[in-house]
Formats: structure tokens, C-alpha cells, sequence
């Protein structure tokens, strides 16, 4: 059966082909650093389970350094020529849309597959949706290969020029993520459900409602991540205040504040892979472009959470 | 109580108000995060490490599909993403972004929410075609401009992932939900989360689909500005 240990190794093996790559690439202008930084990272992937959690640790804080001090960067790119570039155009024509949308298709028509017929114990049935993307990339990868008529080591080299294009951003939503579980075993949340008890005075229902969807957006513009913001604010405010005062229908106050959540994630550079790696994939100047461009919808939606919050609760 | 863990949020915010590096910034947060929680280093570092492990599906969705989009984009396929859009009669960037809003929306509540994303969708298919139709409509567009309908692209898609998953009932957000409120002592059906929800994407579709539609007559605005001002100053006459 397919599980996560054997998806990990797929993206190890990956990881190890673009430190290679980058370690024989002798005009690279950083040649070493980004090498170790790849080869590291697919050590964690590889045989992380097996390795001390101290060790997984001290590697961690070393590829921070090697990322955050810039040693990470773009080596040089051979493209296709113009010309062959449009030769391959008027060979390819629309066919080129195959592999990007058979990952898609692919992982879509896996999931449905493997739901239906459980009884196969092909995949893990905890990371289904996972794992049938990693199987449907492997597919979309051997059809491109195919269509475009180049060889995997090329594959490789066109993963490092996309890595090399995101940069450091790449490491970052692991690493907030990572974080996220510190704050939880420090005993960040506690210590702010204990605050906002005992300081926030609140005696009329729009008010602990205003307070628990803005104390969600905000917490979550902290942390990066509805889901750690949830149980937090939802313990510290929402069941003493809303449910307990209020007698709020706690399905309604979960969704909605949930989304309440959701509006803070689109304002935040802590949720990295959704608002600073587009920023590095799509080349934009500004590091705040995507966020900019959300700020208008979320605190709309924001505002109208809280009055739909009001007027469903109760 | 001890409340110095909350010096790690102090080193965020300030992090990313001074913009230091994110990934520093980062790093040095969950440091001093654990040490004002009087972890021993070595303790540190092992929880540093186990919730680094945990967390390796994070990378995984981002580093599988690069290899294949690489490979297609080496042999051209935003120019053939721009040229099937430019193919399309009545084809605007409202239009456009507001249609994948609504595909994603829609294929997300579904639970299907592999069916976008930046890395697979965004960077090699939409924004290139949002780009050529804002190019198309305003010839010469500026590369502010440009940008602003990139991002707006990449807003469209988180937007419509975010408030479609969680109407879907079996998303990990509702399972949340549900288990804590059970441990709080609080029964609900998960699916009448997953409906209460409803509201709010209907309401998130609207406003996002409304602020789409402008765009339009932003970049309208903004390109009838620019060419006033050409206007004005005129090239000098060859001679």
C-alpha cells in the first residue's frame, strides 16, 4: 500500500536530483550553499523518521540560515531558442495544455477511483487526496516528457529553475507551519485565552460578537492559519461569551467564525503559500502585491460576517 | 502564569514590520518562542525538529507539479495559454477571473480543491491569460498594471479555494471544528457547519465577483488617463 513515507521519498529523490544538479552546475553562484540547503532538506525527507528529532532540528535551523542569509539564488538557464521554441509551438498547439490539466484530471479521477473501491488497499485511505496527486504527477511528468520530447534529467532542471525562481519563500510555509506547533507546546494560545477574559469587558451581544469574529481575523493575521487561531479564540471568547452568555447555535458561530479566520489569512505575510510564494512564482515587484489585491474582499466579507454572525447565531 | 512565550509574536510582528528576512524572522520567533517556555536547547531542538517532520505535506503540494510545468513553459505554453484566450470573443479580465472564481469556488466546495492552485494553475494559465486580455483591451499597459492584474489572478484563486473547501463537509476544517467543540463538551452536526457556511461563500463569491468586474473599468480608467497625458506631451514631429 502507498502511504506518506513513500510520497516523502519521491519528493526526497527530487530534492537530492536538484542538489546534484546544482552541485555539478560549476557557473552557479552559490553553488555549495544551495547545494547543502537541497541536500539537507532531502535528508529530512528521506530518512527524517529515522534520525534523532534533535538532529531534524539542528538541520531546520541551518537551512534557515542558508536560505535567510541568501544562499539561495538562481544559477544559469539554458532556454529554448526562439526558434525552436516556435517549431515546437506549431508542433505541440494546444496539446501542451495535456500535462498541466492532466494533473488535475488525473489526481481527480484517482481520488474518486480509490474511494469507490476501498476494498484495493492501493493507497493509504488517511492521505488519499495526497497521494493521488503524487501518483497523478508522475503520470503528467512521464506525458510531458513525452509530448515535449525531453528527457527527466531536463524535468529536473526545470524544477531547479522554478525552485531558484521562488527562493526562499519555498522554505518559509514549512517553517511558519513549524512554528505554529511551537506556539502550541510553549502555551501561546492559553496564555492568550487568559488575557482576553481577563481583560475584555463586553455587555451587549453585537459587541461579543464583533469581538470574537475581529479577535479570529486577528489572531489568524498572527499566526498565519485559521485552524491554530481556532481552538484559541474559540475557547477564550466564543463558548464563555457567545455560547454560554449568549446561548449562540455553536454550528453557526464555528462556520462563521471559521471564515472570520479565513478573512485574516488573506492579510497576512504569515500564510506564506498563499500570499508571498504567487508573489516569487509570478515575479511581482512588489512583496505585498497579493495581499493588496485581497485586503478590499477580506475586510468586506469581515464585515459582513460579523453581521451575518448577529443575525443567524441567535 | 508565565507570558514571555508571547515574546515570540513580538518578534514577528516586529520582523515583518522592519522586513528582515521572513525565513530569519521566522526561525528566530520559534527560538525565543521556546526558550522563554524554559525549554533546555536540546529539548528545543528536538521539538523544532518533530514539528518540522509533521509538517513535510506543506512542501510536498508545492515541489511535485514544478517539474512538468517547467517543461511545458520551456516549450511555450503561456504563449499558447495566450493565444487560446486570445482566440475568445468578448473575453475581458473581469470575465475571465471571475469565471475561475466560480470554477474554483465551486470545485472546492466539492472537495476538490486540487483542481487550482498557484504552482499548477495560476502561475502557467491564468495569469498569463489575464495578462494578455488586460493587454488586449489596453494596449501598452504599464508594467504597474501589469502586476496588479497578476496579483489580482493569484487573489482569485485564494479567495475562491478559502470559502469554497469549507462548505465541503469532509474538509479538515469542519473535522476541526467539530472535535474540539465535542471536546468542549458542545455536540453539533458537521453538517450544519458545513451549511452555515454557505452563506458566507455566497457573500465572498459577490463581493470578490463585483470587485472583478471593476477592475475592468479600472484599467480602462487608469489607460485613458496614461494616453491624456500623452497627449499633452506630444512626441516631437520627426523631421
Amino acid at each position: 500500500m502507498l502511504t506518506l513515507t513513500h510520497l516523502y521519498w519521491l519528493v526526497g529523490a527530487i530534492m537530492t536530483l536538484v542538489a546534484v544538479l546544482t552541485l555539478l552546475d560549476q557557473a552557479h553562484p552559490r553553488r555549495f550553499r544551495s547545494g547543502l540547503f537541497w541536500l539537507c532538506y532531502a535528508a529530512i525527507f528521506i530518512v527524517g523518521d529515522w534520525l534523532p528529532t534533535a538532529v531534524v532540528g539542528a538541520l531546520v535551523i541551518g537551512m534557515a540560515l542558508l536560505a535567510g542569509l541568501g544562499g539561495l539564488a538562481a544559477g544559469p538557464y539554458q532556454p529554448l531558442s526562439e526558434a525552436q521554441q516556435q517549431h515546437s509551438l506549431q508542433r505541440l498547439g494546444k496539446k501542451l495544455f495535456i500535462p498541466a490539466l492532466a494533473i488535475p484530471g488525473f489526481t481527480l479521477v484517482l481520488v474518486l477511483m480509490m474511494g469507490q473501491m476501498p476494498g484495493l488497499h492501493w493507497f493509504d485511505p488517511k492521505n488519499l487526496t495526497l497521494l493521488s496527486l503524487g501518483v497523478a504527477c508522475i503520470l503528467a511528468f512521464a506525458i510531458a516528457c513525452y509530448l515535449t520530447r525531453e528527457s527527466p534529467r531536463q524535468g529536473g532542471l526545470e524544477a531547479k529553475r522554478l525552485l531558484e525562481a521562488i527562493g526562499w519563500a519555498f522554505l518559509l510555509p514549512h517553517l511558519l507551519a513549524t512554528l505554529g506547533l511551537l506556539f502550541n507546546q510553549a502555551g501561546v494560545g492559553q496564555i492568550i485565552a487568559t488575557l482576553s477574559n481577563d481583560y475584555l469587558q463586553l455587555d451587549s451581544r453585537l459587541a461579543a460578537v464583533a469581538a470574537y469574529a475581529l479577535a479570529m481575523a486577528g489572531f489568524t493575521v498572527i499566526m498565519g492559519n485559521a485552524f491554530a487561531a481556532f481552538p484559541v479564540i474559540t475557547a477564550g471568547l466564543g463558548i464563555p461569551l457567545l455560547i454560554m452568555q449568549y446561548n449562540a447555535n455553536p454550528a453557526v458561530m464555528a462556520a462563521i467564525g471559521m471564515f472570520c479566520g479565513y478573512c485574516g489569512t488573506l492579510l497576512t505575510p504569515m500564510a506564506a503559500n498563499f500570499n508571498i510564494v504567487p508573489v516569487a512564482l509570478l515575479g511581482l515587484k512588489d512583496q505585498h502585491a497579493v495581499i493588496k489585491a485581497q485586503a478590499p474582499t477580506a475586510l468586506l466579507l469581515l464585515l459582513v460576517n460579523i453581521v451575518l454572525l448577529d443575525q443567524l447565531a441567535f | 502564569m508565565n507570558y514571555w512565550p508571547l515574546l515570540g509574536i513580538a518578534v514577528v510582528i516586529i520582523g515583518f514590520v522592519l522586513r528582515f528576512n521572513a525565513v530569519l524572522v521566522v526561525i528566530c520567533a520559534g527560538i525565543v518562542t521556546g526558550l522563554c517556555a524554559w525549554m533546555p536547547p536540546l529539548q528545543l531542538l528536538s521539538a523544532l525538529g518533530e514539528s518540522f517532520l509533521k509538517t513535510r505535506t506543506l512542501p510536498v503540494i508545492l515541489l511535485l507539479p514544478l517539474a512538468i510545468i517547467g517543461l511545458l513553459e520551456r516549450h511555450g505554453l503561456k504563449q499558447q495559454a495566450q493565444r487560446f484566450i486570445a482566440g475568445v470573443k468578448g473575453a475581458t479580465v473581469g470575465r475571465l477571473l471571475s469565471i475561475y472564481l466560480l470554477a474554483r469556488e465551486g470545485s472546492a466546495a466539492l472537495g476538490l480543491t486540487s483542481l487550482g492552485g498557484h504552482p499548477q494553475m495560476v502561475r502557467p494559465l491564468v495569469a498569463p491569460m489575464a495578462e494578455a486580455l488586460a493587454e488586449r483591451q489596453h494596449p501598452g499597459l504599464s508594467q504597474t498594471l501589469r502586476d496588479k492584474v497578476k496579483a489580482m489572478a493569484a487573489a482569485t484563486d485564494n479567495i475562491g479555494l478559502f470559502f469554497g473547501e469549507d462548505v465541503f463537509v469532509a474538509f479538515g476544517a469542519i473535522v476541526l471544528m467539530h472535535t474540539f467543540l465535542r471536546e468542549s463538551g458542545i455536540e453539533t452536526d458537521p453538517m450544519h457547519i458545513a451549511l452555515w457556511g454557505i452563506p458566507t461563500a455566497i457573500a465572498a463569491f459577490l463581493i470578490h465577483a463585483v470587485r472583478l468586474h471593476r477592475l475592468d473599468h479600472v484599467l480602462a480608467a487608469e489607460q485613458a488617463r496614461l494616453s491624456k497625458s500623452v497627449q499633452r506631451n506630444p512626441e516631437p514631429p520627426a523631421c
